[in-house]
């Protein structure tokens, strides 16, 4: 809580009125989604750290202007607290600066990056609501250059209520307040599943040009599963959280504060020989088409 | 905070066209089932309560599975729209399982839909004017069309907007919520094509001293138990055809079975008090409607009748149809086999509209992709003069309205994207319903069945060969007839057998079906274990090859050796059955335990079913 004296506050709140009365209000940290329109006041104003999670030969080809390039394999193959500390600092991204977050799936990459960077204590990152293809399409500024910015030295403050892990799960399994949700499509779902969890698959979440709908339309549907703000999530995908990832952001987004992701995921799941739900009633995959 | 994105420069101009499509959905029925979702989770409103309003809604519960349903848009007429279709595509992948399935009486369906999320589908139904009520439960399902209607050389008229006028005029309409059973109408374009026999109400145009009208066949329908309809009357004019509708739907109402689940359709009405007094208590219903009908009724069903006939009417000049009375012709018989021509001789067909034509999509089963369905889309915009296609009971899409030299070009598009199979009018074709796939009543995998007879065919180029046009195979996962095994010319309806210790799925096999006017049911044949069903149709086919007399096609001499007047070795069915007897027999189970189980499962076989919630 603050010590200070009232009469004393008022006089600091004074001044800071009185002496910068030119400087704009600081940008509000982002909150889960960054739009175009943000981002780029954010290249302009050289207030931002973007970072694109594609291959490296796709970042050399082209990017959005001032990106670093951070490719998912490069995170996922060590993706322990130090080590996701140790790549922000290469990357040169310090405690405060928002970071904006991008890739050309449709956005399931880069939420596992923006997870990552939460869970050590990064807050103020983002993902692009589109996709690069989309920003290409769209004429806005790339580059080529790599670019590089000096070293930081950012705090390492792992923010578990946003991680689960096998052990945590089971524990949730039989907790009404906990609703576990499998984010990998309908039919794999079927096939099988963590027992108890509820199927949004991540094809629900998308809009036709934007890697995640509307919050209203995301809190419609997570209102229509009997899901509310009481509720603990808990996300999970096929194998290393991407899926699951691009969940976690679109509950956020909708609202939600209690979310957590299963990096580990299924494939975990399965290896450490826990108990699987499957449907074998129907032939359900013989519906495809393809 | 991220808005919903619109921008031009990332569709396609031709995407803004606007379609024309008509209103059947409302978006306050979605929000009205979400609720109800919501007092059924909360144990506010109870299973059977919620279940009939679910199926009103038209949701069915999946297999064995009650989180998930089926959810059954009513395509009205067969009639469908490029961004129509394209919502299809984007609810399949966000809310189903990517892919969307043309029904046998041309509905498309979505499964495995969770629940919860079928009104979210509802939502983006009703924003392309689609809707899926009254599409299941005990009302007017989706009225068929024949999808010639209009461009049929033999047709007296276009019978689509009857089509659609009926299903408007019915749609949420009181007389017509809490009938005995469900009720089908099925109109035809001319004596040939369409389904009217097995309808309860099946319709051919027909022109009498210059005024339009109908032959009305009335209590067909398939099932456990089947029935060729009859005709009311030689002539209806098409200014009774409301008034006709209205009274047998208040018969029916009225005296239908709705005691006895298994026997509450028409059909059985029909046949227990004989048709001549079903025909007579219906004129005089009739008389009675006829009296006491409101002209503002009236209005309104001439009104849908008109605006239907509007919206159907194309900026081609129809005064110039001088082409009557010619058969559908391919467009060449010639005996080149590059890809194309396979696909123009069984996939093309000459409008009555002299240097137009009609393309099928041989579907696998009715199954089309998303992305299938984004191509689909395309295509109509830049080949398909109406803009528009029809689904097909055969579970194919027709495109219309194709220019001769854009013909080249939509294969070349079609075929890019898998949907270029030729086949269509032939054997090639097969249809075969949801069975186990999704269908709560399966017993079989009618569904995938269908698919490798499919792919053998292809395989083995039964498309090129001339004797297999106008030959079906149909296949239904249980009696039910959704996939409309008897009027195929050869067809399948699934069930389970014990062979030695174990159960084997098994399908009952019949012979000489046929659709339009003069259509007749098939004969069972015998019955053969799913596994060697493929066996069993190659060796007809080589049979047949054999003993054929003189440009006899195959459903030809099927149809002779159903009647008993076949020629040499195979004389009737019987002679049939002992050719195919040996074909049939199984390996010992030990040998080879592939032969005791059904396509796409590796467990043994075992018959489960749950109520059903008639899926037809
Ligand atoms: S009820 Fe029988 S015929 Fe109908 S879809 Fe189900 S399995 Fe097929």
């Amino acid at each position: 809580m603050c010590s200070l004296s009232k009469p004393l506050r008022q006089k600091i709140d004074r001044t800071k009125t009185i002496n910068k009365p030119a400087k704009k209000p600081s940008l509000p940290p982002l909150n889960n989604i960054c739009d175009i329109d943000t981002l780029r006041t954010l290249i302009k104003k050289n207030k931002v750290r973007i970072v694109d999670v594609r291959k490296k030969e796709d970042y050399l080809k082209g990017h959005i202007k001032t990106a670093v390039s951070l490719p998912l394999a490069e995170l996922l193959a060590n993706d322990d607290p130090e080590s996701i500390i140790a790549i922000l600092n290469k990357l040169g991204i310090s405690e405060n600066i928002p970071v904006v977050i991008y890739d050309d799936t449709f956005g399931a990459l880069a939420s596992r990056v923006a997870w990552s960077f939460k869970f050590v204590g990064h807050e103020n990152v983002a993902l692009l609501e589109v996709t690069y293809d989309t920003w290409r399409k769209l004429g806005l500024e790339i580059e080529r250059k790599s670019n590089k910015y000096p070293k930081t030295s950012h705090p390492l403050k792992v923010d578990y209520s946003i991680f689960a892990d096998a052990e945590y799960i089971e524990k949730a399994q039989n907790d009404k307040n906990k609703i576990i949700i499998d984010s990998r499509e309908r039919l794999n779902f079927l096939t099988e599943h963590i027992p108890n969890s509820k199927n949004i698959p991540y094809t629900m979440l998308r809009s036709e040009n934007s890697i995640l709908r509307s919050p209203l339309e995301l809190k419609r549907f997570i209102e229509n599963r009997g899901i509310d703000s009481n509720n603990e999530i808990i996300t999970y995908c096929g194998s290393v959280g991407t899926l699951s990832g691009l969940t976690f952001f679109a509950l956020k987004t909708a609202g939600l504060s209690n979310v957590k992701l299963y990096p580990k995921s299924f494939k975990e799941w399965k290896s450490l020989g826990k108990p699987k739900t499957e449907f074998k009633d129907a032939t359900y995959w013989d519906l495809s088409a393809e | 905070m991220a808005k919903s994105i619109e921008y031009d420069v990332l569709s396609s101009s031709k995407k803004k066209d606007q379609d024309t499509n008509e209103k059947w959905g409302l978006a306050e029925e979605s929000e009205y089932f979400a609720n109800k979702v919501k007092l059924y989770r909360q144990d506010k409103l109870n299973a059977d309560e919620f279940r009939r309003f679910r199926l009103q809604n038209g949701a069915y519960g999946s297999r064995l599975n009650s989180e998930f349903s089926m959810i059954r848009i009513k395509v009205p007429g067969g009639d469908i729209t490029p961004s129509q279709m394209e919502k299809i595509a984007s609810l399949s992948e966000s809310f189903s399982i990517g892919s969307a399935h043309v029904s046998t009486r041309q509905n498309i369906q979505l499964h495995w839909v969770q629940l919860e999320d079928v009104s979210e589908v509802f939502r983006g139904l009703a924003e392309v004017g689609l809707t899926s009520r009254e599409a299941c439960g005990n009302t007017i399902r989706n009225v068929m069309c024949s999808h010639f209607a209009g461009v049929c050389p033999n047709e007296p008229f276009d019978t689509t907007p009857h089509a659609k006028a009926i299903a408007r005029f019915f749609l949420r309409n009181p007389i017509c919520q809490n009938l005995p059973r469900k009720f089908k109408f099925n109109f035809s374009c001319c004596a040939e094509h369409g389904y009217v026999r097995i309808a309860d109400v099946g319709l051919v145009p027909t022109i009498k001293d210059g005024i339009r009208g109908f032959r009305i066949y009335l209590g067909g329908g398939l099932g456990a138990a089947s029935f060729i309809g009859h005709l009311l009357e030689e002539f209806t004019p098409e200014s009774r055809l409301l008034s006709t509708s209205i009274a047998t739907i208040r018969l029916y109402d009225r005296l239908g079975n709705r005691e006895n689940l298994a026997r509450n359709r028409m059909r059985y009405l029909v046949s227990e008090i004989g048709w001549e007094k079903f025909q007579e208590l219906l004129l005089k219903e009739r008389i009675l409607v006829e009296a006491t009908i409101s002209i503002p009724t009236k209005t309104t069903f001439d009104g849908f009748l008109r605006s239907s006939s509007k919206a159907g009417d194309l900026a081609i000049n129809q005064s110039t149809l001088n082409s009557r009375g010619k058969k559908l012709p391919v467009i060449n018989s010639g005996s080149s086999n590059s890809p194309y021509d396979r696909w123009l001789n069984t996939n093309v067909v000459a409008q009555k509209q002299p240097g137009l034509y009609s393309a099928y999509i041989t579907l696998g089963a009715g199954d089309i992709t998303a992305n299938q369905l984004r191509v689909l889309a395309e295509c109509l915009r830049e080949f398909s003069m109406e803009k528009k296609a029809r689904t097909t009971p055969q579970q194919n899409f027709l495109i219309r309205y194709i220019k001769a030299d854009q013909l080249p070009k939509i294969y070349n598009r079609l075929s890019g994207i898998g949907l270029g199979n030729p086949g269509a009018n032939t054997i090639v074709s097969t249809v075969g319903c949801s069975g186990t796939t999704s269908c709560n009543l399966a017993i079989t995998n009618s569904h995938r069945l269908a698919k490798e007879i499919q792919s053998k065919f292809l395989e083995l180029n039964i498309d090129t060969d001339h004797d297999f046009v106008d030959s079906t195979i149909k296949i239904s996962g249980c009696p039910n007839s959704c996939g409309q095994h008897e009027v195929a010319t050869i067809g399948f309806y699934g069930g389970a057998s014990r062979i030695g210790t174990s159960m084997v799925p098994i399908y009952t096999m019949l012979f000489a079906g046929s659709t339009g006017e003069s259509g007749e049911l098939g004969k069972a044949v015998m019955r053969v274990p799913s596994k060697k069903v493929i066996d069993v149709v190659m060796k007809i086919i080589e049979i047949y090859k054999k003993e054929k007399t003189n440009g006899e096609k195959l459903n030809e001499w099927i149809h002779k050796v159903s009647v008993g007047s076949g020629t040499n070795g195979v004389k009737n069915m019987e002679d049939m059955k002992k050719i195919l007897s040996p074909i049939i027999e199984l390996p010992p189970l030990t040998s080879a335990p592939e032969f005791y189980k059904d396509y796409g499962n590796d467990t043994n076989f075992v018959a489960k079913t749950a109520r059903g919630e008639c899926a037809a």
